[in-house]
């Protein structure tokens, strides 16, 4: 048990937090899978449109570990086989048939989840699809099956705005979060990482838990990002050396499997945002179709559906499913209007980082932002913003001039190899010269990653 | 926005004046908050910009300017031994600031925008700060066709040619005060251009600056400050010749309480220069043959004298030129303060050393950094390894 008490970074005061009830969604008419939510993998399909598929059937593989599978969360027949620019894989979508079918190909799992059934384990996870739970650091990629890491990290806070209730996502599922965790233990000869909030007094739902080495993460976004925590835990120390990292709900999936033998992909997400309709958390499918449970606001003529939160989600449109990894949809108007003189109002309504509003003065103050970029795109300033939202050891703004650089030997000496773009993602949301920074980010991270696998 | 939306097309890509377009765009962005969408990345967006930035630096310039056009026409109206109120002083000041804001406004932007319509780039508004700025380092008496000049090497050789807002090495504004000082030294030093006078002054006035009389001090030199008028609390507040913005400590300050509570300035910077200054001017005490010498003259009056603190608030703390690390931040406002104080003791040739100082500096802080990188590098490859 230790504590870490982080000062750097920043919570953005937005309106539109889900409330702190849980309901049952109405069963997805549809679901749909995004290959771009599984970084690392190079999918190659293996289902058509038309075909009739059950929880568990294979969708797609990844071109260079066979292995490595995703699955259909429901059963019923493809509806589409969507293909982007140069045909690369964009979604596959399903239409449900409600029955919940399990492929007749799953095997119940090992019963006993010791480390000498490591193989077997691995085998099983991979087989149902929930194996692409876990990702992994360096580079932030699905994890290898074929890695053993050195440990594995679970994320049981989220702190990014709007983020869903982690005590609702576990509530009615301890025995199967600690089911997760004790598979988790046998796939690693290091420690599992529990890092959870630290203000949640004496009340904090995973304080239970058993067969893990438990930290306590206190401090403003981005506090709650597996990057941070294992920066402070257990840093990395090079492209060789293999962490995983696991959600709450992606524990829970693998314990239920554990216990009922049977894969469900059944998850707890947050409908946010202040363009959402009704905010609050609801039980629905891993994939499943926005309609069947997020509604925008009509006081909203245009708003923007996001798989995930402001600052690291996707626009998937009002027609999108619920991303593999995602626990939130947020939803928020479309910038509409014009202000005059918008950079000489004083900004009592503006939401800001900077203290030259004075709603910075007006901390409980929550504003409902619209997706306005507020600027045009300038040149890099050395302002001293990104250093001030990033408790880390690394220096953001040299990271990201030696990415521009593409250099490699100084993108990771200064630090390339412990952050993923949502680490960064505070930077570029205060950043004043409005650059894209989870971009740069991503075009080093996708040059590092040619650059090991060639020499694999 | 609709009214112009028809002859706006006009000069979207593709449209008859398609090339004009930057002028068009800087118009718009200029007098709207336009209702971009973000796209990729983070989907929404912090409300402050380099536009709000640069218009809290000109809101901190504010009480300079103020009292800078106060005082060019106190000091004109004090040289001729002719009693005025406060409102002839500043309708003088104006007088003089007006002509030169235009200038220097009429000159920089054009340039700017030529530079902005050959790359195609949207018109940036680096150019605000830096056209603010400038007046308020000259003297009063500097003429227009050297400003003209003076600023036009500022922006074309200082910021353009590397590349524009954001680029360049040294701070634009005082490249175009240095461009003056090795060009026309005539017109921005010595003792005579520090007034604004009507061609006769009064025996009682004193046209050196404080920091020119200490080249040569009779005797003990707060004394002789003070025989000339200049005690420490008239130069806090600036009734003295000087540039048209320095003079006033004060003023500064006010400025300094803005940058620094909306977190546009750096106080470490601002602070680390202060630090750099008292730790060499005591030094320099310690040393001082006599107390009539440049040496025993104590911090506090180098605070107050020259362009010390209008240097250490806003010169030095161009993001775009000084250091960007935080730790590096501290060595570069600290060596300014000390090569400044250095400058003023030990080389009588040049009685104020705060321009020199920051542009030596500027050169500088790439390699500061440097060092500060490659110190994180090492922490971080040691930290790794253990």
């Amino acid at each position: 048990m230790a504590n870490y008490r982080l000062k750097k970074g920043y919570d953005i005061r937005m309106a539109g937090g889900a409330e702190a009830i849980l309901e049952r969604a109405p069963f997805p008419e549809s679901v749909g899978l995004y290959p771009a939510d599984f970084y690392g993998m190079t999918p190659k399909p293996l289902v058509e449109g038309g075909e009739r598929v059950r929880i568990g059937t294979p969708l797609w593989r990844d071109k260079r570990r066979e292995s490595l599978i995703v699955t259909s969360p429901a059963s019923g027949t493809v509806a589409e086989v969507r293909r982007g620019e140069r045909r690369a894989l964009e979604s596959v979508i399903i239409r449900t048939d409600g029955k919940q079918h399990v492929a007749a190909s799953i095997a119940p799992p090992p019963k006993r989840v010791f480390s000498s059934a490591r193989a077997e384990i691995i085998g099983a996870l991979c087989a149902v699809g929930l194996f692409p739970l876990f990702r992994q650091r360096p580079f932030g990629t699905v994890a290898d099956p074929l890695a053993t890491p050195r440990a594995i990290f679970v994320t049981a806070m989220d702190t990014a705005p709007l983020a869903a209730d982690q005590g609702l996502i576990l509530k009615n599922h301890e025995q199967e979060f600690q089911r997760g965790i004790d598979v988790l233990a046998s796939l690693t000869p290091g420690r599992v990482h529990l890092c959870t909030e630290a203000n949640t007094g004496d009340g904090s739902p995973f304080a239970g838990v058993q067969n893990v080495e438990h930290h306590r993460f206190s401090g403003p976004h981005p506090a709650g990002n597996v990057g941070v925590h294992i920066h402070h835990v257990a840093p990395i120390r090079g492209v060789g050396d293999i962490l995983w990292h696991c959600t709450v709900q992606g524990v829970i999936l693998i314990g239920r499997y554990f216990i009922t033998g049977a894969p469900s992909f059944e998850v707890t997400a947050a409908v946010a945002g202040p363009a959402a309709a009704r905010g609050r958390h609801v039980a629905t499918l891993s994939g499943a179709a926005l309609s069947s449970f997020a509604e925008a606001s009509k006081a909203f003529p245009a708003a923007r559906f996001i798989s995930g939160n402001v600052l690291t989600g996707r626009n998937i449109g009002p027609g999108g499913f619920l991303g593999f990894h995602d626990n939130l949809v947020t939803i928020i108007p479309e910038a509409r209007t014009s202000v005059f003189l918008g950079w000489l109002s004083p900004g009592f309504s503006l939401e800001s980082f900077s203290a030259s509003f004075i709603s910075r003065l007006m901390p409980r103050r929550r504003f409902a932002i619209d997706s306005n970029r507020n600027g045009s795109v300038r040149a890099f300033v050395a302002t001293g913003i990104y250093e001030r939202l990033l408790p880390m050891d690394i220096l953001p703004s040299f990271l990201l001039k030696s990415i521009l650089a593409g250099d490699i030997e100084e993108m990771e000496k200064l630090g390339i190899l412990e952050v993923t773009p949502e680490d960064l993602a505070l930077c570029e949301y205060a950043c004043p010269s409005k650059t894209d920074i989870q971009r740069m980010l991503r075009d080093g991270i996708d040059l590092m990653l040619k650059e090991t696998r060639e020499t694999e | 926005m609709k009214p112009h939306g028809k002859m706006r097309s006009a000069f979207e890509k593709g449209g008859r004046f398609e090339r004009l377009w930057p002028l068009v765009d800087a118009a718009e962005t200029f007098f709207f908050r336009l209702p971009v969408r973000t796209a990729g990345g983070t989907h929404i967006r912090d409300a402050y910009d380099l536009k709000r930035m640069m218009m809290i630096v000109v809101v901190a310039l504010f009480p300079s300017m103020i009292f800078g056009t106060y005082n060019v026409g106190y000091q004109f109206y004090a040289s001729a031994g002719i009693p005025a109120d406060h409102l002839a002083c500043v309708l003088k000041g104006l007088t003089v600031v007006i002509p030169l804001y235009v200038v220097t406004f009429a000159v920089g932007g054009a340039w700017e925008v030529l530079f902005a319509l050959i790359r195609g780039e949207e018109i940036n508004e680096g150019f605000f700060v830096t056209g603010a700025l400038i007046p308020l380092i000259m003297p009063p008496t500097i003429p227009l066709w050297q400003l003209a000049l003076a600023v036009s090497f500022g922006v074309v050789l200082g910021k353009e040619l590397f590349g524009g807002t954001g680029m360049n090495i040294f701070n634009p504004a005082l490249v175009s005060r240095a461009f003056l000082f090795f060009a026309y030294p005539k017109s921005i030093s010595g003792a005579d251009v520090w007034t604004l006078t009507g061609g006769t002054v009064v025996d009682a006035y004193t046209m050196a600056t404080p920091l020119h009389l200490g080249i040569e001090p009779k005797g003990d030199i707060i004394a002789h400050l003070a025989g000339n008028g200049f005690d420490f609390w008239r130069m806090l507040w600036g009734l003295e010749p000087g540039s048209i913005g320095e003079t006033s400590a004060i003023a500064v300050l006010a400025g300094a309480f803005i940058l620094v509570v909306t977190g546009v300035g750096s106080w470490r910077i601002i602070v680390s220069v202060f630090a750099g200054g008292a730790a060499m001017a005591l030094l320099c005490n310690a040393f001082a043959p006599s107390p009539a010498s440049m040496l025993a003259l104590p911090a506090h009056y180098h605070f107050v004298a020259g362009g010390f603190a209008f240097g250490a608030v806003f010169m030095a703390t161009d993001p775009v030129s000084a250091a960007g690390t935080n730790a590096g931040k501290y060595v570069y406002g600290f060596l300014i303060g000390l090569l400044t104080v250095m400058v003023r003791t030990l080389n009588p040739a040049y009685p104020e050393g705060m321009m020199l100082a920051i542009l030596f500096m500027n050169l500088f802080a790439p390699l500061i950094d440097y060092t500060v990188v490659r110190l994180n590098m090492r922490r971080r490859g040691r930290r790794a390894a253990g």
